[in-house]
């Protein structure tokens, strides 16, 4: 499913809110979406959003890293916000944990990590 | 001691992306109504979905062909699926296999493919034959302790 961005121009965080199953067939969708929104803002912090997502495979992998990548290029940097338990296990399977930072926030994605808590 | 066959299905569909959906569907469908366990199914479908996936975008890279998913349930408990392409197959399975290792980096696949299939079923077999097609096997027990 489509990602719904928001930005907080003032912190400049981007923020993805990411829903439904993450897979082959959908990810070229949600990365364009997301890439666009970086190409239109320009953020220092791009902030994936899970809590929607209730499925993902190794295209989701992909997909994170490819926004790490793109954000790097120009000094950003990607946080992982709340994944399932059973998502996390996969990021951690693929040892995603090493190139973004995975929290968890009580409600609004963007509010918390301003705090950028690892638990 | 021969293995006694509790439930069967299978699925065949052409290598269009919307049916890696379609596969785990039935794949969860399948196995929760033969009671397997939540954690087992989830892991399952996963595999599941690489198996396919893998299927559509590596063996029929830039063409279209049928894909087979086959799950077959076993009164001991084994769960054995196989998913099977008739594509260009694979010319070197052990460096597929390898964690990160993929023919398609610029597609932002992350060569996990199989790291996750082994690692989310008890046993994964692979055959293949260049231009001829890839078989992949996995074999999971219904409930978590085995
Ligand atoms: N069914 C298949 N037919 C042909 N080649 C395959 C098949 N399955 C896998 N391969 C080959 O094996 C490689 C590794 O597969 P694997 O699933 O581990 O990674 P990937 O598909 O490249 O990336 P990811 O699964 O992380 O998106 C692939 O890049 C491809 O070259
Ligand atoms: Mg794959």
């Amino acid at each position: 499913m489509i990602p719904i961005t928001e930005y907080d121009s003032e912190r400049k965080i981007l923020t993805a809110l990411l829903q439904g199953e993450i897979d082959h067939h959908c990810a070229g969708e949600i990365r364009r979406c997301i890439d666009i929104a970086i190409d239109k803002y320009s953020p220092e912090l791009l902030a994936l959003d899970f809590s929607g997502v209730t499925f993902m495979d190794s295209s989701g992998i992909g997909l994170v890293m490819g926004r790490y990548k793109l954000m790097k290029e120009t000094g950003g940097e990607t946080i992982v916000l709340n994944p399932r338990d059973d998502i996390r296990k996969l990021m951690e399977l693929a040892s995603l944990g090493r190139l973004t930072k995975i929290a968890y926030t009580a409600h609004s994605a963007a509010k918390a990590s301003s705090g950028r808590k690892v638990p | 001691m021969k293995r006694e066959v509790k439930n069967k299905m299978k699925l065949s569909f052409i290598s269009r992306s919307e049916n890696e959906g379609l596969s785990r569907i039935a794949v969860s469908a399948f196995l929760s109504s033969a009671g397997a366990d939540a954690g087992v199914i989830a892991q399952l479908k996963t595999a599941v979905s690489e198996g396919v996936t893998n299927a559509i975008v590596h063996g029929y890279r830039g063409i279209t062909g049928i894909v087979t998913l086959e799950c077959t349930i076993y009164e001991n408990g084994l769960i054995r699926t196989v998913i099977r392409d008739k594509g260009t197959g694979i010319e070197d399975i052990e460096k597929a296999m390898e964690p990160l290792y993929t023919t398609a980096p610029e597609e932002e696949r992350a060569g996990l493919g199989f790291a996750i299939m082994k690692s989310f079923c008890d046993r994964i077999r692979v055959r293949s034959v260049p231009g001829k097609g890839t078989t992949v096997t996995l074999d999971k027990y219904i409930a978590e302790n085995g």
